[in-house]
């Protein structure tokens, strides 16, 4: 079966500044495919030219087998795409929305009725379907979103954002809905900036800057990771920090709530060293201990080796 | 092209329109109003013109003479001088707008068969009123010369040139206006409508999910104009029938005529406002720039004040690009002349052009790239 997303060194310059850099990248069909990387790494700019609103400097994308620089209307047909604001008519109800949306996809007689009821019922909304869509919600509006948004029953979904301002019971709701999409077949391809997010997908693309810095399973993302991180818990977190900024077994250290993240180069020695240092300090340690790195770790550290700097 | 798509958009469109105060009081409210406003305010006919009167003669004469200028309407005695010097106190404070003197000789005189003149004075810093105020003076005078010619005295017969007006016989200039001013509404109307409606997808972002469907920009474009395009029509009508049951105005030409000409002159406005809104993106700013755009040309570039003919060359020129320009020609034309696609047939090749280019250029600027 042919991927359902084939990118090959796919770049978009705004004048002098280049948003997406010779990114390259394999869907395939029926993957959850995620894409993580801070505020401007090039995510939003990489989805709008696979769906076909934005026209790329350089660089070829296909995405179910049509090319995204000029055949852009058969591509739209058989796709959906969620934007990272909401984007639907607040002025139109839940059904208008519906009906608007179906008419733009082609989506009619019998199979409208169908459908929209499927939607309705998929986002829970069919008690509310006279309500305008000003008044909903917003994990409501995100669930009419992606309604509308698989109405066609697209064979590939992009989702850019689309938990972004929702509370962690709705934004694992709007999870478990695409999970539902993907077990259906459909290929989904999302983009987050929640770390625990990142963890549902089948495959994740770190971005930073325009580039893609790494691509692979969560779990072998993380066993990348070489370097020990301890958890470093003390009575005053950023006193704490302060005192460890000259402490040489230390890669990199972030607060973490009230407790340190540290990687550090040496696990034994770095334990001491730090010990030491916050006694001198007048710090009191409740507990060192060694911990699995998060999402999170991972980037900063892949960030870190290729050199450069995290935006955002 | 699509039905299915350009229905959805129209169908949208117009629950938004009905959903959104702003455009219903654009559509339906503000058309009327100024259409009244503009039809009670706006008059070029002078009336109660101000009067004063230094009778030198105090004659029978001479009062009947003073007695045919307030009878006719437009005047109205407002001084009575006693001396020649009090002439210019009177002009200067506005007491009166014309001064009649009648010279002590003036029975006399016309007893002799001689002739009698009267001076008129006038205050010539309103200039417009000044130069109606004496043609009705001259008016009257004739009329009361040829009144004396007719009692049998020998007077020296006045050349009378008998003027005679067409289509418009009262020279109501109301007549003249409320067709005009249908235009020119309409080419306000029209334009800021659909300047709003793409700069507000826009700044809603709810171009985007827009863009992101198969939709073509053609079909977008054209399932706007349905909506406003039938108020368009309803508008005019209104404004017609206003025109005709308010103001009465007579209506002599054709319906159906006018109703074309008015579809082909909205699809070309409607075109305009939405290449406007495509291309500033922004509402505020395209409501300003079809105001610019449309407002001052329509008002006075089209012929509905000023007359194009006795315009100079370079604004003649630039008449020909104002989309109102025909419109006005159409709706004069058809409302007091009653004239046919015989006459209008150039007005109306102009508004196919102007139809096609409003079109052209709101589906040219309209993108559907989202940065």
């Amino acid at each position: 079966m042919p991927d359902a997303i084939a990118v090959q060194d796919l770049t978009r310059r705004f004048g002098d500044f280049v948003a997406v850099d010779r990114v390259s990248f394999a869907v395939a069909t029926g993957e959850i495919f995620g894409f993580l990387g801070p505020n401007g790494a090039g995510k939003t700019t990489t989805i709008k030219m696979l769906t076909g609103l934005l026209h790329p400097s350089d660089g070829t994308a296909y995405v179910a087998g049509f090319d995204v620089a000029d055949e852009t209307e058969a591509l739209k047909r058989n796709i959906g795409y969620m934007s990272q604001l909401f984007s639907l008519y607040a002025d139109l109800t839940v059904e208008e929305n519906i009906q608007l949306f179906a008419g733009l996809y082609g989506v009619t007689g019998p199979r409208l009725a169908a459908r929209r009821d499927w939607v309705l019922e998929m986002a829970e909304l069919t008690e509310h379907r006279t309500r305008l869509t000003a008044d909903l919600p917003l994990g409501w509006k995100q669930r009419l979103a992606l309604g509308c948004a698989v109405l066609h029953e697209p064979p590939i979904l992009f989702l850019d954002e689309p938990t972004s301002g929702v509370d962690p019971v709705s934004r694992r709701h709007f999870w478990d809905l695409i999970y539902a999409l993907a077990e259906e077949g459909t290929t989904v391809l999302v983009t987050t900036h929640y770390m625990e997010e990142a963890e549902y997908c089948n495959r994740l693309a770190l971005m930073n800057r325009g580039r893609l810095i790494a691509l692979d399973r969560p779990a072998a993302l993380k066993a990348q990771m070489t370097d020990p991180i301890l958890e470093v818990a003390t009575d005053d977190a950023p006193k704490a920090i302060e005192a460890l900024q000259h402490v040489p077994e230390i890669v990199e250290a972030g607060m973490y709530g009230r407790a340190l993240h540290v990687m550090v180069t040496d696990e034994a020695a770095a334990r001491a060293s730090i010990q030491r240092t916050l006694a001198g300090a007048g710090r009191r340690v409740e507990h060192i201990t060694v911990i699995p790195p998060s999402l999170e770790d991972v980037f900063v550290a892949l960030v870190r080796r290729g050199g450069g700097a995290v935006v955002g | 092209m699509s039905p299915h798509r350009l229905l959805a958009v129209a169908r949208k469109e117009t629950i938004q329109l009905r959903r959104d105060p702003r455009s219903l009081i654009l559509a339906f409210l503000l058309p009327i109003a100024l259409i009244l406003f503009f039809g009670y305010a706006i008059s070029f006919d002078v009336k109660n013109i101000s009067l004063g009167v230094l009778d030198r003669s105090n004659t029978n004469e001479s009062r009947r003479l003073i007695e045919a200028f307030t009878s006719s309407g437009y005047f109205t005695v407002t001084e009575r001088l006693a001396r020649y010097d009090d002439a210019d106190a009177a002009l200067a404070d506005g007491r009166a707008q014309l001064i009649l003197i009648i010279p002590p000789d003036f029975q006399k005189n016309l007893d002799a068969g001689r002739p009698a003149p009267v001076q008129a004075l006038l205050d010539g810093g309103d200039a417009n009123t000044a130069t109606i105020a004496q043609n009705y003076a001259d008016a009257i005078v004739a009329g009361y010369s040829a009144d004396v010619v007719l009692a049998g005295r020998r007077v020296a017969p006045p050349l009378v040139a008998d003027a005679r007006v067409w289509y418009n016989e009262a020279l109501e200039s109301r007549n003249m206006i409320v067709p005009g001013l249908i235009a020119v509404i309409m080419s306000i109307i029209a334009a800021m409508l659909t300047a709003l409606t793409i700069a507000r997808e826009w700044e809603r972002g709810t171009m985007e999910q827009l863009a992101a469907t198969p939709v073509h920009r053609l079909e977008v474009v054209l399932g706007k104009l349905v909506p406003y395009v039938g108020i368009g029509l309803f508008d005019v009508t209104l404004a017609v029938v206003a025109g005709i049951v308010i103001f009465q105005v007579p209506f002599r030409g054709n319906v159906i005529l006018l109703a074309v000409m008015t579809f082909l002159f909205l699809v070309g406005a409607l075109g305009l406002g939405m290449f406007i809104s495509a291309a500033v993106k922004s509402q505020v700013l395209a409501t300003q720039a079809a105001m610019v755009a449309t407002y001052l040309p329509a008002l006075l570039l089209s012929g509905f004040i000023f007359s194009i003919a006795t315009m100079p060359l370079p604004l003649r020129l630039i008449t020909y690009i104002v989309p109102a320009r025909y419109y006005v020609t159409v709706t004069k034309g058809v409302f007091l002349k009653g004239v046919g696609f015989n006459v209008l047939w150039p007005d109306a090749v102009a508004m196919i052009v102007f139809a096609t280019m409003g079109l052209t250029l709101a589906i040219r600027a309209f993108h559907k790239e989202i940065a």
